[in-house]
C-alpha cells in the first residue's frame, strides 16, 4: 500500500484523473509525479521503505530511456498505489545472459536458498541510477570493484565470518599485490580486479570445474591479460603443456599466490637448466682469472635457497642471449632480498671495511657460503651456534688477519672464549642457547665498542647481556652502578668490567671470586685497600673464597649506597647481612669495621693509637735488647775464651762423649 | 774430685716437657699466624698452601693455641703444687732464692753486667735465674695472657660481641697481631741470642731439653748459685749423669729444627716489612 504522509488533494485527484483516461500509456512523468517526492514511503510485509526516486539521477543512468513499467512490469496501474505491492524487478528479463550466469554462480544460488547475506543485482549495481562500468563513478567501474566486493569480502564482515570463504585478508592482500598496486596506486584501470579473475556474475568456487579460477581454467583466466606468458615460464611450462596438462603442472597460483601476486625481481625467462648447461661442467673456469665456475647443483638443492632460481641472485642476465650471463656486470647482491640485513652489514665494521675496498673485509659469502647456504638452524651450517666461534675464529684467532688489525685490549679472544663459561656451555655442554660471538656482537651489525650504536658500547652492554640475563639486568638497572640511577660523569661499571668480555667465568669459580675484589678495587681503590687490612681481606688474599668478599656484603648486581634503606648494608639490613656467615651475629657484631685501617688517626683513632702503642712497645723492646746484645757480644767472646781455658779438659771429655 | 764429669740438673722433667710443647705450639702459631698477618706477600701464600690452605691453617692455629693454653695452665697449676709441697707459703716461694720475680740482686746484676760489657768490672756472679731469663719468663707470661685473650675474641667474635662493641675486635686484631709480632721477634732473636747464640753457648745450649749442664761449666756460669748449693750442702742432690749420646743427638736435631725455623720466620718477617709493608 502506498499513501502520502501529507495529503495533497490536488495530486490525488489529478492522479485518479490520469489513471482513468490514459490507462495503458503510463509515462515516467506520471510515476515521478509521486515518486519524486522525498517523503514518499512504502511498506512491504510490514517494513517501511523510501519510495522516493530521484528523477534527475534516473535520467543520468543507463536506463534513462526505459519506462519505469518496463522494469516494474508487475505494477497493476488500476490498483497502484493502493493495492498491489510491487514485486521485485527481474533484471533477467532484459539481461538474460548475465542473469543466467548469476544464478549459476554461488551468489545466485545463495539468493535462491534465501540466504539473507546473498547479494542481488541491486546490491552491486544499485537500482534506479545504474551507471556503466566505463563511468568512473559507477560502483562497477574497475577502480570501485575491490571496495564493492570488499563490502562483504573484507575481514570482519558477516560473510567472511559466517560463510565458508577459504582465503583471508583478501582485500588487504589484493591491495598489496601487483594487481592491487597497479589499480589502486597507479590508477591502471586495465589492471586485474576481483571480477577479472572471478568473473562478474558467474562466480564459482575453485573446486567447481567451470570456475574461472578452477585449476584447469586459471591459466586461461590469467592469460586473458598475460598473453604469451608461457614464453617467460620456460622452467615450468613448455609451450601449451601448461594448458593441456594442468593437473600435472603447476598453475599460475601455485607460484603467484592469489591475492598476493607480487612483482618478481629475477630476470624472467631464465631457468636454472639454462645456467647448468655450462656451469655443471667441472672444468669450467673464468676467462679472466681462471677461478672455477663449476656449480654443484646438488649443494643448491640441499641448501636454504633450493627454491630460488639462479637468476634471482645472479641478476642482470638476459634470457635472449645465448650466454644469458654475459650481461652480468655486478656481483650477487644478497641485500636485494635480505635488505635489512644488508643495511646492518653496511653499517657494521665489516661492511665499512668492504666499502673501503679492504681485501680482508668479509662479505656475506665468507660466513654464509655461496650456493650451499644452509641457514643458522641447520647443524651443518657455519652459522649454527656451535659453529660460530670457529667461523669467527677464521679471522679473529690470534695471528689471523682481523686479530692483527685489532688494536684493543682483548687478547686471545677465541681461546679465551672457549675457556669461558659461555664457550664451555656451547662447546662442551652443547647448549645452543649459550651466547656465541654473534649474541653479543650481533650477527650483521658488528661495531667497535666506541660506536654508540654498538651492541657492546658501554651504554648498551647491560641491555645486550640482559637479552639472556634478563633478571640480572633488571637488578642492575636499579643499582648504584646503573647509568639510569647514577647521574655521575665518572665511568660506571657495566657487565664486562667485572665479568670480563671473553674470559667470563662461573661466578662460583674461586678464580672469579678472588678476581672480583681487584675488579672493585679498580675504581674503589682506597676502600679496597682498607678491606685488605682487615681479617676478611687478609684471608681472601690467601685464596680463601668462603670469607666475605665485596659482593657478599654489598650485593653483586643490586649494589646500592649504604645509606639507601634497602641496601644490604643499611642500618636495618646490616645485621642480617652479617648473619649470612655469622648466624648469631648481633647489632653490636655488625659494629666491626670491615674497612678499618690503623693509618687514619681521624677516622679510626682507637686503631691508630693501639697500633702505635704496640709499635712503640715493639721498638722499645727491640732497641733495649738490641743494645744489650751488642754490648754483650764482645764480652761474651772473651768469656768464651776464659771458659775454654778453664774447661779445656772437660770440653774434650764432652766431645768424646 | 769425683764430681768432675758430673752434670747438674737445672730443669725438672715437667719444665722441659712444657718447654717442648711450648716450642711446638709457638712455632705452629707463628707460622700460621704470620701467613695471615703478611698475607699480601708471596711467601705467606706458599706457607698457607703448605698448611693445606687458609682454612686448615686456621684450625692448626687454634689447635696450637689450645696446646699453649694447656702448657700455661699446667705451669700455673704446678706453681700452686710447688707452693704447697716445697715452699709452704707464697711469700717463701715468690721472694725466695729461686723465685722468678725480680729482686735487688737483679738490679745489681744488671748494673754490674753493663759495667762488665763496658769493660769496667768483672762478670757478675749470676745466680739461679739471671735478670734476662726473668725478663724472658715474664715477657712470655704477659704475651700469653695478651695474645690468648685477644685471640679468643677473634675466635668467638659472635659470642664476645654480645658484651663488647664490634669495633673492639678491630682493636684486639691489632693487639693480637702486633703482640704476636713482638713475641715472635723477641723469642727468635733476643731469646735465641741470650741462650744459644751468645759465643760461650754457640751454637746452642741443649740444657732446656736435657735439663743438665756440666758441673764445671755451671761453676763458672752461675757462681752465686754454686756457692749457695755448696753452702747449704744440697749440691749432691742436683748431680746427675748426662743422657746417652744418641738421646743428646736427638735433642740437638730437634733444637736445630726449632732454631732454623725460628730464624726463617724472622727473615720472612724482615723481608715482608722491608719490601712489601703496608
Amino acid at each position: 500500500m502506498i499513501k502520502k504522509k501529507k495529503v495533497n488533494l490536488k495530486s490525488i485527484f489529478s492522479l485518479i484523473f490520469f489513471l482513468n483516461i490514459i490507462l495503458l500509456a503510463q509515462s515516467n512523468e506520471d510515476c515521478f509525479d509521486c515518486h519524486n517526492d522525498k517523503t514518499l514511503e512504502g511498506t512491504i510485509s510490514g517494513k517501511t521503505f523510501s519510495a522516493y526516486v530521484n528523477q534527475n539521477s534516473f535520467n543520468n543512468s543507463v536506463h534513462t530511456k526505459l519506462n519505469c513499467v518496463d522494469c516494474h512490469e508487475d505494477i497493476d496501474l488500476d490498483e497502484h498505489p493502493d493495492e498491489t505491492p510491487a514485486e521485485k524487478v527481474n533484471c533477467g528479463s532484459c539481461h538474460k545472459v548475465e542473469n543466467d550466469a548469476f544464478y549459476e554462480g554461488i551468489h545466485g544460488k545463495a539468493v535462491v536458498r534465501n540466504d539473507p547475506l546473498a547479494p542481488t543485482c541491486v546490491f552491486c549495481h544499485g537500482n534506479h541510477y545504474i551507471k556503466p562500468p566505463s563511468n568512473l563513478q559507477s560502483e562497477t567501474a574497475p577502480l570501485q570493484i575491490p571496495s564493492l566486493c570488499g563490502r562483504c569480502h573484507r575481514e570482519g564482515t558477516k560473510v567472511q565470518l559466517q560463510r565458508r570463504i577459504p582465503k583471508d585478508r583478501i582485500l588487504e592482500n589484493y591491495s598489496l599485490s601487483i594487481h592491487g598496486d597497479g589499480l589502486l596506486k597507479k590508477g591502471l584501470i586495465v589492471s586485474a580486479t576481483c571480477v577479472s579473475c572471478h568473473s562478474s556474475h558467474k562466480i564459482l568456487p575453485p573446486e567447481n570445474p567451470n570456475s574461472t579460477i578452477a585449476r584447469n581454467n586459471i591459466s586461461k583466466t590469467c592469460s586473458v591479460c598475460h598473453a604469451d606468458i608461457e614464453t617467460v615460464h620456460r622452467k615450468i611450462i613448455k609451450g601449451k603443456l601448461w594448458e593441456k596438462q594442468a593437473h600435472v603442472l603447476p598453475v599460475c597460483v601455485d607460484c603467484h599466490q592469489p591475492h598476493k601476486i607480487r612483482n618478481t625481481f629475477y630476470e624472467q625467462g631464465m631457468a636454472n637448466k639454462d645456467c647448468l648447461k655450462c656451469h655443471s661442467k667441472k672444468n669450467i673456469v673464468a676467462s679472466n682469472d681462471g677461478r672455477s665456475l663449476y656449480v654443484d647443483f646438488v649443494k643448491i638443492e640441499g641448501s636454504k635457497h633450493n627454491k630460488i632460481a639462479c637468476s634471482q641472485c645472479h641478476t642482470e642476465v638476459n634470457a635472449s642471449k645465448v650466454r644469458a650471463c654475459q650481461t652480468i656486470k655486478n656481483k650477487v647482491d644478497c641485500s636485494s632480498c635480505h635488505s635489512e640485513i644488508g643495511d646492518n652489514y653496511n653499517k657494521s665494521i665489516h661492511g665499512k671495511l668492504f666499502a673501503e675496498k679492504n681485501e680482508n673485509a668479509p662479505t656475506c659469502k665468507e660466513c654464509h657460503g655461496q650456493h650451499n647456504v644452509l641457514g643458522r638452524k641447520n647443524p651443518k651450517s657455519n652459522t649454527f651456534p656451535t659453529n660460530i666461534p670457529t667461523l669467527c675464529a677464521r679471522c679473529h684467532r690470534t695471528g689471523e688477519k682481523a686479530a692483527n688489525r685489532y688494536t684493543g685490549t682483548e687478547t686471545n679472544i677465541i681461546e679465551h672464549y672457549i675457556q669461558s663459561i659461555h664457550g664451555k656451555g656451547l662447546m662442551k655442554s652443547g647448549l645452543t642457547v649459550t651466547a656465541t660471538c654473534t649474541d653479543c656482537h650481533t650477527a650483521h651489525l658488528e661495531l667497535p665498542h666506541e660506536d654508540p650504536e654498538s651492541s657492546i658500547n658501554q651504554k648498551n652492554i647491560a641491555n645486550t647481556c640482559g637479552s639472556c640475563h634478563y633478571g640480572i639486568e633488571e637488578q642492575f638497572n636499579k643499582s648504584i652502578h646503573s647509568q639510569l640511577v647514577n647521574k655521575t660523569d665518572k665511568k660506571l661499571p657495566v657487565c664486562n668490567d667485572c665479568h670480563s668480555a671473553h674470559t667470563i667465568k662461573r661466578t662460583d669459580n674461586s678464580g672469579f671470586k678472588l678476581e672480583i675484589m681487584s675488579q672493585c678495587g679498580n675504581c674503589h681503590k682506597k676502600i679496597a685497600e682498607t678491606y685488605f687490612d682487615t681479617y676478611h681481606g687478609k684471608v681472601s688474599q690467601l685464596g680463601y673464597t668462603k670469607t666475605a668478599k665485596c659482593y657478599d656484603c654489598h650485593g653483586s648486581h643490586d649494589i646500592l649506597k649504604v645509606t639507601d634503606p634497602i641496601s644490604h648494608l643499611s642500618r636495618g639490613n646490616i645485621t642480617r647481612t652479617c648473619q649470612k656467615c655469622h648466624p648469631s651475629a648481633t647489632r653490636k657484631f655488625a659494629g666491626y669495621f670491615t674497612h678499618a685501617t690503623h693509618h687514619d688517626p681521624e677516622k679510626y683513632p682507637f686503631l691508630f693509637w693501639t697500633f702505635w702503642g704496640m709499635t712503640g712497645l715493639l721498638i722499645f723492646t727491640f732497641l733495649f735488647f738490641g743494645i744489650h746484645t751488642l754490648l754483650w757480644l764482645p764480652r761474651s767472646l772473651k768469656w768464651r775464651k776464659v771458659l775454654k781455658q778453664k774447661l779445656g779438659n772437660n770440653t774434650q771429655d764432652k766431645n768424646e762423649q | 774430685m769425683s764430681n768432675k764429669n758430673k752434670y747438674i740438673i737445672r730443669f725438672t722433667p715437667l719444665n722441659r716437657t712444657l718447654h717442648f710443647f711450648m716450642i711446638i705450639s709457638f712455632i705452629i702459631l707463628a707460622l700460621t699466624g704470620m701467613s695471615l698477618k703478611f698475607s699480601y706477600t708471596n711467601w705467606a701464600k706458599v706457607l698457607s698452601a703448605i698448611f693445606g690452605g687458609y682454612e686448615s691453617a686456621g684450625y692448626l692455629h687454634r689447635f696450637a693455641a689450645i696446646i699453649m693454653i694447656i702448657v700455661f695452665t699446667t705451669h700455673i697449676v704446678n706453681l700452686f703444687i710447688l707452693k704447697h709441697k716445697e715452699f709452704g707459703s707464697w711469700k717463701k716461694m715468690l721472694f725466695g732464692y729461686n723465685s722468678m720475680l725480680f729482686n735487688k740482686k737483679d738490679i745489681h746484676d744488671f748494673r754490674d753486667s753493663l759495667k762488665w760489657f763496658l769493660g769496667r768490672g768483672e762478670r757478675p756472679e749470676y745466680g739461679r735465674w739471671t735478670y734476662w731469663e726473668k725478663f724472658d719468663y715474664f715477657a712470655v707470661f704477659w704475651g700469653m695472657f695478651v695474645i690468648s685473650s685477644t685471640g679468643l675474641t677473634l675466635w668467638f667474635p659472635e659470642f664476645f660481641t654480645k658484651f663488647i662493641p664490634g669495633w673492639i675486635l678491630n682493636v684486639t686484631t691489632i693487639i693480637h697481631s702486633d703482640e704476636a709480632l713482638l713475641a715472635v721477634g723477641f723469642i727468635f732473636t733476643v731469646h735465641f741470642f741470650n741462650t744459644h747464640l751468645r759465643p760461650e753457648k754457640f751454637p746452642m745450649d741443649i740444657v732446656i731439653f736435657s735439663g743438665r749442664i756440666p758441673l764445671e761449666e755451671f761453676k763458672l756460669d752461675r757462681p752465686d748459685e754454686y756457692k749457695k748449693l755448696v753452702g747449704n750442702g744440697t749440691l749432691e742432690t742436683y748431680l746427675s749423669d748426662q743422657y746417652p749420646a744418641n738421646v743428646i743427638k736427638l735433642m740437638k736435631i730437634f733444637g736445630w729444627c726449632a732454631l732454623l725455623t725460628g730464624f726463617s720466620i724472622v727473615l720472612l718477617i724482615i723481608y715482608a716489612m722491608l719490601f712489601s709493608y703496608r
